[in-house]
């Protein structure tokens, strides 16, 4: 699969800023479109590289995920996770409805 | 007293050591130096009250005897370090007033080595940047004056101008693409970004995780090698902490380098440089031919991708990252219409343009359909990239290269061009993409005036050839300059 | 896509207005691992605990924090698979599944996408009704839980606790391979007793550490596949069967009407008995999976799973052959008797060293009977297996007749101590002395004379002294002997 010639138009914007949970204003979706072609333009020149059997990198260290034991090392420091939120009461936090 | 602010980290904690003077005293005269330098607007938060408990609780344990790597020593933090019960911002308004109710790894073992912690410095936003002008709380001005006002570079761009100011002896920065070597070129300052690994990256907050790392801005090489010694080590909650110990990195910063095979990578000479750095980089190699390196080189074919390839892997893992951002457990919440409203509206006032952009481009490049042909294409890539390095530690132990394609440039120049801005990093995010360690040292001044630094690029984990290579390229370039004090 | 080949049989086949329809049943079962701390965190699972107490920094998706594998919950992955005879990937891969939730702090969920820890096994499941079905399972990866979100206690808001945050999940998704709302029930019934079985999650489907989605899509007998929909998080069997049918029966009918399934997902409200759509979403869910650039993959060396293989306790099918093979007990009862890792130990200690179908009889009968009554589970019984087995000895040795022992039972199950204890404390024992039997016999003779000339004709009228006899020393005679010497009396 090739990257899209054309790239994103302000529809797009639109879905990827609603994906993001970014308010965009109507009349920003275009320019924002227009730079982030821009950007996916001059990524595109990654097409050049042949990557035919090679592996992905998906870190710098090269070593088995280290594992830890199956011991209570933590919690019970519930005014210090509430301590930051905006809204809290009796030990939950309080956020705008999330169901109709 | 106010040459207490002159003085190299090293000089100064021999001064505190041989009792020339106290913490208290060197503390006091940073704040000084601080509070006069307003304008270089270095800070976001300062904690000078607390720098000076610091200072006397340091020469306290001090007079018993209790003497850590960093005892006494007045430093700055990267405001992308959590830090107990002060402000923490990352640059961004999307954290609000947040105080962390923990520490950072690497701040809480400078701390345990004596650390006299400043303030928290600026950067940009979320680190995201490479002038310094994305923060949200101002940018920095670049002590290094030429006219007009300049960028200090970025992200580290607070750290890096606080330490060519003398307002603090050293500070953390953090380097995704080369936000530790950038700015330090253009500071005249020096700053590594270590092996991926190397430091915990435990109460940082992320921008993009498999690049992150965590280093020292300093006036030295030998300075960095002490901060580094104290940030450094493994650290079991961290996933990819290396589970190795430090190297002798102080005393690595004084070897000889006779015999060292220096590589010279062809590609690193870019369309546009300026000859200054070309004229410069060939110094470089001589200075390395004088002090008995061998002088190889070297390939990195796919040096050009690299760029773009960054492009892909950081926001794409910036935009996962950066999600919990949402106004619901801390910072600032923007309240909307209804939950979704409420986050769009949170996150589209608490992210400034920088980061909502490469959020959004993180966002489309994992997105179903785009995700083989640009994320896990860059990946391999990158895979190419790491190659090209392995290629060239057959035939050399060390690179030698400029650390930017140019010198501090003016504040806004560059702003609403973002690829122009992107390709500052060009040959330190090489480094990145590899995990590999990279410093960069002040090695000249251009012909107006402004510091240009090179950079020693080294195996993974191989930071003692790093230092010493550095050293010797430092006691070379005899770089003596200091920025005017114009901001006093 | 997946195929479908296995056809159900014609009973479980769904009448429609326009013919007859096959339904497609494929499950994903949520499987709470029983760590005591969580996946990436050092912060307890407990259940029922003050909300937001059981939270570190790193459930709480703070700056900065930083997940590191348990690696219990590892083991215990890994252990489930080799349960369900599945392939173990040695190297196996966090993924992020990015969405936004206001109980999903990190922003996404850690979970495994592209490289579960566990390939494809196979289990054999034993519908009620019906014959036994081999189903397939397709993967089991782990990932971590959300926290909880709580809309009753505020109108315009919701209350969030993250205690569940970053608890152990095992996802097993199973091949579509079942056809009716029996099957799915038995397939989680028998997932269920094999994670019980080996210990790697308590089952409690109530507090739904055990939960399932099931995918239901309809067809004609053999025919194409249909537009599936994905019901979420149905937490007990019942539910589970209930919200197929419902499901099933609410899509025959669309596509009878000439309508056309979405693709979906729904809840199922047990109240209502119906299934209803989850508020659509404005544009489709776009998870955008990439590896976790905080953990890095995890490679398991062989002799980890080896080491787990080693100390695989024996399953529910193994024990129940078993059961039939040592104790010779029929199918059914061995079916029921291991249906779970407690029930099977229970009787196993019971029927250990005696008649096992005898022990079979007793649990089966007097204790899930006496349970079930006073509504206590096999694991809080107040009749341990030892006192059973104490019960069946004092039977097998004519120390007490069949009929004392439901008495001493009983008095067991009310806490009265062991078999001997009863016995000894309530003079149960059976009369065995013949002398004193004997006097008891006849005095119960020299009492009805006209019933001995009638029982010397017609023995069967024999019982008649026996009762007598029986009645006379309060149940302790023992029978055999009482039988004995009335004949000898008799003349018979």
């Amino acid at each position: 699969m090739s990257a899209p010639e054309n790239g994103v138009n302000a529809e797009t914007v639109r879905k990827i800023a609603r994906l993001s949970r970014l308010h965009v204003a109507e009349g920003r979706l275009v320019p924002l479109a227009d730079e982030l072609n821009g950007i996916l333009g001059w990524i595109e020149q990654l097409n050049e590289v042949d990557v035919d059997g090679v592996e992905p990198m998906t870190s710098a260290v090269d070593v088995s995920a280290p594992l830890r034991a199956d011991q209570i090392t933590d919690g019970g420091k519930r005014d210090a996770v509430l301590a930051n939120a905006p809204k809290s009461d009796s030990g939950f936090y309080v956020v705008p409805r999330s169901v109709e | 007293m106010s040459d207490l602010t002159n003085l190299t980290l090293e000089s100064a904690l021999t001064g505190m050591a041989s009792g020339d003077f106290s913490s208290e005293e060197i503390t006091r005269a940073h704040i000084d130096a601080c509070m006069e330098a307003a304008d270089l607007n270095a800070f976001i938060t300062t904690t000078f009250e607390q720098a000076m408990d610091m200072a006397k609780a340091s020469d306290a344990r001090r007079a018993k005897g209790e003497v850590g790597k960093l005892e006494g020593a007045p430093l700055g933090v990267k405001d992308l370090f959590c830090t107990e019960g002060v402000k923490t911002t990352a640059a961004s308004q999307i954290l609000g007033d947040f105080k962390p109710p923990y520490e950072s790894t690497v701040s809480a073992n400078m701390k345990a080595d004596g650390m006299v912690m400043l303030g928290k410095l600026n950067l940009d936003e979320f680190a995201m940047g490479s002038s310094n002008e994305t923060s949200s709380y101002g940018n920095v001005v670049n002590p290094w004056k030429n006219g007009e006002e300049l960028v200090p570079g970025g992200s580290s761009g607070g750290s890096a101008a606080a330490v060519a100011a003398d307002i603090c002896l050293g500070a953390t920065a953090t380097d995704t693409g080369g936000s530790i070597r950038q700015p330090a070129s253009f500071t005249g300052t020096v700053g590594i970004k270590p092996t991926y690994g190397r430091c915990s990256r435990w109460g940082i907050v992320a921008f993009a995780s498999s690049l992150d790392q965590a280093g020292p801005i300093a006036k030295t090489v030998k300075d960095s090698a002490i901060l580094l010694d104290s940030m450094a080590g493994y650290d079991p909650k961290d996933s990819t902490s290396l589970n190795v110990d430090n190297g002798d990195w102080v005393n690595s910063c004084g070897k000889s380098i006779k015999g060292l095979r220096i590589g010279i990578p062809k590609e690193y000479t870019v369309d546009g440089m300026p000859t200054e750095i070309q004229s410069l980089w060939d110094q470089g190699i001589e200075w390395m031919k004088d002090a008995g390196a061998e002088i190889v080189p070297v390939s990195l074919p796919h040096t050009k991708y690299a760029l773009p390839a960054y492009y892909i892997v950081a926001p794409a893992e910036a935009s996962s990252n950066l999600a919990r951002y949402d106004g619901m457990r801390y910072g600032a919440r923007v309240d909307g219409e209804n939950l979704n409203d409420t986050y769009e509206r949170t996150r589209a006032a608490g992210f400034g343009p920088e980061v909502q952009r490469r959020i959004m481009i993180g966002t489309y490049v994992l997105s179903a359909g785009y995700y083989d042909a640009y994320y896990l294409r860059a990946q391999k890539v990158r895979t190419r990239i790491s190659e090209d390095f392995k290629n060239a530690w057959e035939n050399c132990d060390a690179l030698l290269t400029p650390t930017c394609p140019s010198a501090p440039f003016a504040i806004g120049r560059k702003l609403n061009d973002p690829i122009t801005m992107y390709l500052n990093d060009i040959f330190t995010v090489t480094a990145n993409l590899a995990g590999l360690p990279g410093i960069s040292v002040p090695a000249a001044l251009d012909q107006d005036g402004l510091p240009l630094g090179l950079q020693i690029i080294g195996k993974a984990l191989d930071e003692d050839t790093v230092f010493a290579a550095a050293g010797a390229l430092e006691k070379a370039a005899n770089f003596t300059a200091k920025p005017k004090k114009w901001w006093v | 896509m997946f195929t479908a080949e296995r056809v159900a049989d014609e009973k479980d086949w769904m009448k429609g207005e326009t013919g007859d329809w096959e339904l497609i049943i494929g499950l994903e079962v949520h499987a709470q691992v029983s760590s005591n701390a969580k996946l990436f965190s050092g912060a307890a699972t407990e259940y029922g605990a003050e909300p937001n107490t059981q939270v570190s920094l790193v459930d709480a998706g703070m700056p900065g924090m930083l997940p590191v594998i348990n690696e219990f919950c590892v083991e215990q992955a890994v252990r489930t698979g080799l349960g369900l005879n599945a392939q173990i990937n040695l190297f196996s891969r966090f993924d992020r599944k990015n969405y936004f939730y206001v109980d999903l702090p990190q922003g996404y969920q850690i979970s495994q996408f592209e490289h579960p820890i566990v390939g494809e096994g196979e289990i054999e499941i034993h519908p009620e009704d019906g014959d036994a079905v081999k189903v397939g399972i397709e993967r089991l990866h782990l990932e971590q839980d959300a926290g909880k979100s709580v809309h009753d206690l505020s109108d315009d808001e919701t209350y969030v606790d993250l205690n569940r945050s970053g608890v152990a999940l095992m996802e097993i998704v199973s091949k579509p391979d079942m056809r009716s709302p029996e099957e799915a029930s038995a397939y989680v019934d028998k997932l269920r007793g094999i994670v019980r079985a080996l210990g790697t999650c308590d089952g409690d489907m109530e507090k739904g550490n055990l939960r399932a989605d099931v995918n239901v899509s309809v067809r004609r007998p053999g025919g194409e596949l249909g537009t599936r929909c994905e019901i979420k998080n149905v937490n007990s069997l019942r539910f589970i069967r209930q919200a197929i049918n419902h499901e099933a029966r609410r899509q025959i009918e669309i596509i009878e009407a000439g309508g056309t399934i979405d693709q979906e997902t729904r809840l199922y409200d047990s109240v209502k008995n119906e299934t209803r759509s989850m508020r659509s979403k404005e544009d489709a869910h776009d998870y955008r999976y990439f590896p976790d650039p905080d953990l890095l993959p995890l490679q398991l060396e062989q002799s980890f799973v080896d080491n787990i293989k080693a100390t695989l306790p024996e399953l529910p099918d193994a024990r129940k052959a078993r059961f039939v093979e040592e104790f010779g007990i029929p199918a059914y009862d061995a079916g029921v008797l291991t249906a779970d890792k407690v029930t099977g130990d229970y009787y196993e200690t019971t029927a250990k060293g005696r008649d096992g179908k005898i022990a079979a009889n007793w649990v089966m009968g007097e204790l899930f009977g006496a349970l079930n009554k006073a509504g206590i589970d096999l694991a809080d019984s107040p009749v341990s297996a030892e006192n059973l087995g104490g019960l069946l000895d004092r039977i097998a040795d004519n120390t007490i007749s069949g009929k004392i022992a439901k008495t001493v039972f009983e008095k067991m199950f009310e806490g009265g101590g062991s078999a001997d204890e009863i016995i000894e404390r309530e003079g149960l024992k059976q009369v065995t002395d013949t002398g004193a039997i004997e006097a008891m016999v006849q005095e119960a003779l020299d009492a009805n004379p006209a019933q001995v000339e009638k029982a010397k004709q017609n023995p069967k009228l024999l019982g008649f002294f026996v009762g007598q006899v029986m009645k006379a020393s309060g149940g302790k005679a023992n029978p055999q002997a009482v039988n004995q010497i009335l004949r000898a009396k008799l003349g018979l």
